[in-house]
């Protein structure tokens, strides 16, 4: 089909929008943003590659990398998910969410620090297993799953799930990059029309870079729920980081015809939803594990009992799921700049704990690891014979190093300075979205 | 005056009675109401609509959902009949979230569509604005304003006759029922 029209110019459409940054605007703070990024993962790896444990350097960058790259995933899903619903409140949005995708290539980068230096150290108890029968150590599970679980389609796969992000975030981004010059029509059809396989090649893919990249740091375990957990978290946080970045921006003087109070309240009502959704899927996880009670299956949550980590899982249920819940239900909350900024905030600080649940406990004390697990002194016992929340807490807070925040926080900014650079770099708005009209004059009933 | 239910006009287009309200708003009338084919945006805003208070019916229903659920299941699984089943103990709260969870969005929605319709004084059989000569167009292609007769600014002449100056047709006065 092709168009027997295109969509008129923005500047009959809405002459008063501001289309692009003015030259040399915004420009410190990208370069500080990418600095600080820069010098804090160099200072990160620097220090935890040649310390004496590199092992546990390499477990708080996986913590950081799949927080983060959850993020940049959440921005393609959102982008996609926008075209196939053809959805007009969002068009503004969609243009950073765009170039928050375009982050995935330098995520693909820091991923060799993972293939080179860390593999052994995190994936060796799957990678060096003994899975010939006959021999000492014999791992007859592993062994079992060793066609999936070898080194060379690890990486086979990984090298797949970074063609499938990179070409889909290319596609959309470039397509709609074009659109601003050509305004054709038809380039929204067919954005609509990929992004349906696209949005199945995401799905597939993401589900297994979580079953590849954490699940199988304890491999003995496995859930087929994992992946949509992982997803259903970083989604949830890339909605937080473009909150937090679109108000920003707004505040610096752009996008504010176009990325309005109602649309602020659109992205923390879905804000919301996927953190409520992040609680059904951890909740179905874990109610079906704890229900059936099998060993093979349990053994994941009885680690995370360990070394600390049952602190951790309660302030995910209150942090992730009771106090935001509570907090952010209101309209009028999600409708003030500080509150759902605040909000927003507190959430990319959740999902960090997250991710830290999901990938730490494999090193302190988990199934397989040679670190010896920790020793519960008796006198810190509940009545229950449960160590105390308090004493849980201390153990957590004395396991986590610096490195697990400087990787997180050093990647945040490093992805926040990639889109700032271009934002500055591109139109601010789809220019010749067909749409676009609709999203100026949006508004929630 | 008292068998009067009020006053209706119909308008052409919906930002003929998009202006139409924002300016018999500003006279300071407040029984307001607008009556369109489809929902016109910013509408609730010219007519100077407060927020609805559904919302604190729903999240009482809710809330109420949630404590019948607990109190349900413990009372059955701990108190009347205690079961232990597969070594987990008679009330425990991992198997109780699925049953809770639906009873609370069950007895929101009831609350969000039965409160509706009570806030809404629905269902009726009839209504006065149905007397209006024009007013079975307001499901196809006209806009109508009608303005309460138990409005403190009401009055027969004077305010058909503002109706009628800011374009209003077909402005007739009602018969209560």
């Amino acid at each position: 089909m092709t168009a027997t029209m295109t969509v008129p110019p923005i500047q009959m459409v809405a002459p008063h929008v501001v289309i692009r940054v003015k030259d040399g605007d915004l420009r410190t703070s990208q370069m500080a943003l990418l600095g600080v990024g820069a010098i804090l993962l160099a200072v990160s790896l620097g220090l935890g590659m040649t310390s004496h444990d590199p092992a546990r350097f390499y477990f708080s960058y996986l913590t950081g990398y799949m927080g983060v790259l959850g993020i940049t995933l959440g921005a393609l899903f959102f982008t996609m998910v926008q075209h196939i619903t053809r959805a007009g409140w969002s068009v503004g949005v969609r243009r950073i969410a765009e170039h928050v995708t375009a982050a995935i290539p330098v995520m693909a980068l820091l991923y060799l620090p993972i293939a080179i230096g860390g593999f052994d150290h995190l994936y060796g108890h799957w990678a060096n297993a003994e899975i010939v029968a006959g021999q000492p150590n014999y791992d007859a599970i592993i062994a079992g799953k060793s066609s999936y679980l070898n080194k060379q389609f690890f990486f086979v796969r990984a090298g797949l799930y970074f063609a499938i992000w990179i070409g889909l975030s290319m596609f959309f981004r470039r397509t709609s990059l074009k659109q601003d010059e050509t305004g054709d029509p038809a380039l929204s059809l067919r954005m609509s029309r990929i992004a349906a396989p696209g949005l199945l090649l995401f799905a597939l893919s993401t589900t297994f870079a979580a079953f590849d990249w954490i699940m199988s740091l304890d491999p003995h375990w496995f859930s087929t729920m994992f992946g949509i957990c992982y997803f259903a978290g970083g989604f949830m946080s890339f909605l937080a980081f473009v909150a937090l970045l679109a108000r920003w921006i707004t505040r610096q003087g752009y996008l504010r015809e176009v990325i309005t109070t109602e649309h602020f309240h659109d992205i923390g009502k879905l804000m919301f939803a996927f953190m409520v959704f992040w609680t059904y899927t951890n909740f179905s996880q874990y109610m079906l594990i704890w229900y059936a009670n099998l060993p093979e299956e349990t053994t994941w949550f009885a680690h995370r009992k360990e070394g600390g980590w049952s602190s951790v899982g309660t302030i995910l249920v209150f942090g992730h799921f009771l106090v935001p819940f509570v907090l952010l239900m209101s309209r009028h909350i999600k409708r003030n700049a500080i509150t759902l900024s605040l909000g927003a905030a507190f959430l990319l600080v959740i999902h960090w704990i997250d991710m830290q649940y999901l990938v730490l406990p494999n090193y302190h004390g988990g199934h397989g690891t040679e670190h010896a697990a920790h020793v519960v002194d008796p006198a810190t016992l509940s009545a229950a014979g449960h160590p105390s929340f308090g004493h849980d807490l201390d153990l957590w807070l004395h396991n986590i190093n610096l490195h697990d925040g400087l990787c997180y926080i050093g990647m945040l900014c490093l992805v926040a300075g990639i889109t700032l650079m271009f934002v500055r770099k591109h139109n601010l708005v789809p220019l010749r979205d067909p749409r676009l009209a609709e999203t100026l004059s949006f508004q929630n009933i | 005056m008292a068998n009067h239910w009020g006053i209706v006009a119909e308008f052409d287009s919906a930002s003929a009675i998009y202006h139409a309200a924002e300016r018999v708003t500003a006279q300071g009338y407040t029984k307001v109401d607008a009556h369109t084919p489809f929902p016109v945006h910013g509408l609730d805003k010219a007519l100077r609509q407060g927020p609805s208070h559904l919302g604190w019916l729903v999240i009482c229903c809710g809330a109420t959902g949630i404590c019948l659920a607990q109190l349900m299941m413990w009372w059955m699984n701990a108190v009347d009949y205690p079961m232990w089943v597969s070594g987990k103990q008679p009330y425990a709260w991992p198997s109780t979230i699925p049953v809770t969870f639906e009873l609370m969005v069950l007895l929101s929605a009831f609350g969000a569509v039965f409160g509706m319709f009570g806030i809404n004084k629905l269902p009726r059989f009839h209504h006065p604005i149905f007397t209006h000569t024009q007013f079975h167009r307001v499901t196809d292609d006209r806009f109508f304003l009608s303005i309460d007769s138990t409005d403190p600014k009401f009055d027969r002449a004077a305010t058909a006759k503002m109706l009628e100056s800011i374009g209003g047709k077909h402005v007739e006065l009602l018969e209560e029922e």
